[in-house]
C-alpha cells in the first residue's frame, strides 16, 4: 500500500490539521487528543471540506429514570468531526455520519514512523 | 512505497478566506464545466449590519440619523436599532464562517461586500447574484412603521450607490416597506428603473395581511411596470405559536415556511392572481416541501368551500404552480422520488430558480440542481439561470472567470483548427 509523507510528527500539534493534496484528492490529517486520524476532505453531503472544521464532543440529552429531560451535556467519550459548510457531524473514530448511517467520510490509516507521519492510501 | 503529496496545507497557520473555504465548490464547478452554463443565484446575502454606519448616513431624517449613528458608534450593547431575533445560525461555532469571516482580508476597494460576493460567486460558478440583507429581514416587525420606511430607504439608497452601481454581476429586489403602502409606492417610483434593481422584496415576517385593500395600488404598480414581487421567508421565535418550540432547529424549520404559507394562502384564497394576472410573484427561502402540502390542502378545502374563494377560476394548486420559487433550502435529500414529484407539481423546469442563500448556514451549491437525474438538460439551464433572466427581464452578465476560460478554449480550438488545416 503506498504511503504519503505528510510531515514530521512533531509538526502536527495537538488539535491541528494538515491537508495533503494527492492527485485530485485532499486528505485531512488530524491530531486530536494525541491520536492521529485521516479522512478524505470531502463531505458526502455537498462536498464541503469536512476536515477543515471543528472537532466537538457529541451532545447528549440527560434523562432521569422517569424519562424526564434535564438538559444537554457534552460526551466524555465520543468526539465528532464537523463539516464547516453545513455542520454535518461525523464520528471521529469511524467517520460515520451522526444523522445518517448511510453516509460516511472515507477513512485512511495513519502511520507514525521515525518522527514522520504517513497516510496509507 | 512512499509517494509525495502535491501540497500540504497547515490549517493552524492558514488565514480565513472565502475562496479557500469554497475550493471544493470550485472543483465541482470545474468538474461540471459550468463555463458554458449561465448561473444566477436569486437569493444570496450580505451582512448589511457590518456597514450600518455607512447606511445610517443615508437616513434623511436628521434626528433618526443621529440615533442611528450613535448606535453605530456603540456597535452592540443591550439593545438594537431594529428588531432582532434569538438565533444560533452558526450551530454553536460548527459552521465556521460565522466566526471567522470577520478576519477575512479584503482590499480597500471595491466595497468589501462586493469583494466577498465575487469570491463566493466565482468559487461556485455563479455569474449573477440577487443580494439581500440579513438582519433587516426582521425589519417588518418594527413597531414604528415610519422606522421601517426610513431604514428601508436608507438601505436601498446605500445598496444602489455602493454595490449595484459598482458591480453589474450583483442585483437586488429592493426592500419594500409594505407596512406603509404609500411609502412602498414611492419606493417603487424612486428605484424601479435603476441599474441592478430587478424587483422588490417583502420580508415575510410581518403581521398585516397581504390582502389588505391598501396594498392593491402597490401590486398594480408592480404589475404595470413588469417588476416581480418576492416574499423572503424568515422566522419569529416570539410568535405565540413558535414560542412553544424549544430548539432553534424547530423554529427555523417551521418559521421559514409558516409565514410564506400564510401569505401564499391569503394570496390565493383572496384571488390576487385573478386580480393581478400579470404580476410575477416569487417565494423565497421556504424550500420546496411545503408546496405539495399546501397545494393538496388548499385544493381539498376549495372543492368543498369554493363559495369562500369566489374569485378563483381554477384550483389553488394551479395558481401555485404558475408562481415562482427559489430552490433553497432544498429538502428531501433522502427521498429522491418525493423530490421528483415535488418538482413536477410546481412545474420546476419553468418556475423554479436556483438560490444559494450563501453565506448562511444552510446554503446550497449549484450542483444540488445540476446533479438531479430527472431534470432535462434545458430544465437545468432554466432553473440555474435562464428562468431568472426571463423573470427579471435582464441580460446576462457572465463572470470574468468564465469569459476568460471560454476565450482560452476558443483560442486553443482555433490553434487546433489551424494545425489540423
Amino acid at each position: 500500500m503506498p504511503e504519503i509523507f505528510v510531515c514530521n510528527a512533531s509538526d502536527l500539534g495537538e488539535g491541528n490539521v494538515k491537508v495533503v493534496a494527492v492527485d485530485d484528492r485532499e486528505i485531512g490529517v488530524i491530531r486530536h487528543k494525541g491520536q492521529c486520524y485521516a479522512y478524505l476532505n470531502r463531505c458526502p453531503h455537498q462536498g464541503g471540506p469536512a476536515c477543515e472544521g471543528v472537532r466537538m464532543p457529541k451532545v447528549e440529552a440527560v434523562l432521569n429514570e422517569e424519562r424526564q429531560f434535564f438538559g444537554h451535556r457534552f460526551s466524555d467519550t465520543e468526539d465528532h468531526i464537523v463539516c464547516p459548510w453545513h455542520g454535518y457531524e461525523f464520528n471521529l473514530d469511524t467517520g460515520n455520519c451522526i444523522g445518517d448511517a448511510a453516509l460516511r467520510l472515507k477513512r485512511y490509516d495513519v502511520v507514525e514512523r521515525q518522527d514522520s507521519l504517513y497516510v496509507v492510501l | 512505497m512512499d509517494m509525495f503529496a502535491n501540497n500540504v496545507r497547515d490549517l493552524a497557520t492558514e488565514e480565513f478566506d472565502t475562496s479557500t473555504l469554497l475550493k471544493n465548490a470550485a472543483r465541482q464547478a470545474d468538474a461540471r464545466n459550468y463555463d458554458d452554463l449561465f448561473i444566477m443565484d436569486v437569493d444570496s446575502h450580505h451582512y448589511e449590519n457590518e456597514s450600518f454606519g455607512q447606511i445610517a448616513e443615508y437616513i434623511d431624517d436628521p434626528t433618526v440619523r443621529h440615533l442611528a449613528l450613535s448606535k453605530a458608534k456603540i456597535g452592540g450593547g443591550r439593545t438594537n436599532f431594529q428588531p432582532s431575533q434569538i438565533g444560533f445560525q452558526d450551530v454553536g461555532g460548527r459552521v465556521t464562517r460565522y466566526t471567522r469571516r470577520k478576519t477575512e482580508q479584503t482590499p480597500p476597494s471595491p466595497h468589501r461586500d462586493i469583494t466577498l460576493a465575487r469570491r463566493w460567486m466565482d468559487a461556485m460558478g455563479v455569474d449573477m447574484a440577487c443580494l439581500f440583507p440579513t438582519p433587516m429581514l426582521h425589519l417588518g416587525m418594527h413597531p414604528q412603521v415610519e422606522m421601517e420606511v426610513t431604514l428601508a430607504r436608507a438601505y436601498n439608497r446605500w445598496l444602489y450607490e455602493t454595490v449595484l452601481s459598482e458591480e453589474r454581476r450583483i442585483c437586488s429586489m429592493l426592500y419594500l416597506p409594505l407596512n406603509d403602502p404609500d411609502a412602498s409606492i414611492r419606493m417603487i417610483e424612486e428605484f424601479g428603473g435603476k441599474q441592478g434593481v430587478v424587483g422588490f422584496m417583502v420580508t415575510s415576517t410581518r403581521y398585516r395581511p397581504i390582502f389588505d385593500n391598501a396594498y392593491m395600488k402597490v401590486y398594480r404598480m408592480l404589475e404595470e411596470r413588469g417588476l416581480p414581487l418576492s416574499f423572503h421567508a424568515g422566522y419569529n421565535w416570539f410568535d405565540q405559536s413558535m414560542s412553544q418550540l424549544n430548539r432553534f432547529i424547530s423554529v427555523h424549520a417551521l418559521g421559514f415556511t409558516v409565514f410564506n404559507m400564510i401569505h401564499l394562502t391569503n394570496w390565493i384564497v383572496n384571488g390576487l392572481p385573478e386580480r393581478f394576472p400579470k404580476l410575477k410573484v416569487m417565494w423565497i427561502e421556504s424550500g420546496l416541501a411545503w408546496l405539495p402540502f399546501l397545494m393538496q390542502r388548499l385544493d381539498s378545502e376549495y372543492m368543498m368551500r369554493s363559495s369562500e374563494a369566489p374569485l378563483l377560476k381554477r384550483r389553488p394548486s394551479e395558481y401555485i404552480a404558475d408562481m415562482y420559487y427559489s430552490s433553497q433550502p432544498m429538502e428531501m435529500v433522502h427521498n429522491r422520488k418525493a423530490l421528483e414529484v415535488t418538482f413536477e407539481m410546481l412545474k420546476a423546469e419553468t418556475q423554479l430558480l436556483y438560490a444559494s442563500d450563501y453565506p448562511h448556514w444552510d446554503m446550497d451549491l449549484p450542483s444540488t440542481i445540476y446533479d438531479l437525474p430527472f431534470l432535462s438538460k434545458q430544465g437545468k439551464r432554466n432553473i440555474l439561470g435562464e428562468t431568472a433572466l426571463k423573470l427579471f427581464n435582464i441580460e446576462p452578465v457572465w463572470s470574468e472567470k468564465k469569459l476568460r476560460a471560454r476565450e482560452a478554449k476558443a483560442r486553443a480550438a482555433g490553434v487546433g483548427a489551424e494545425v489540423g488545416a
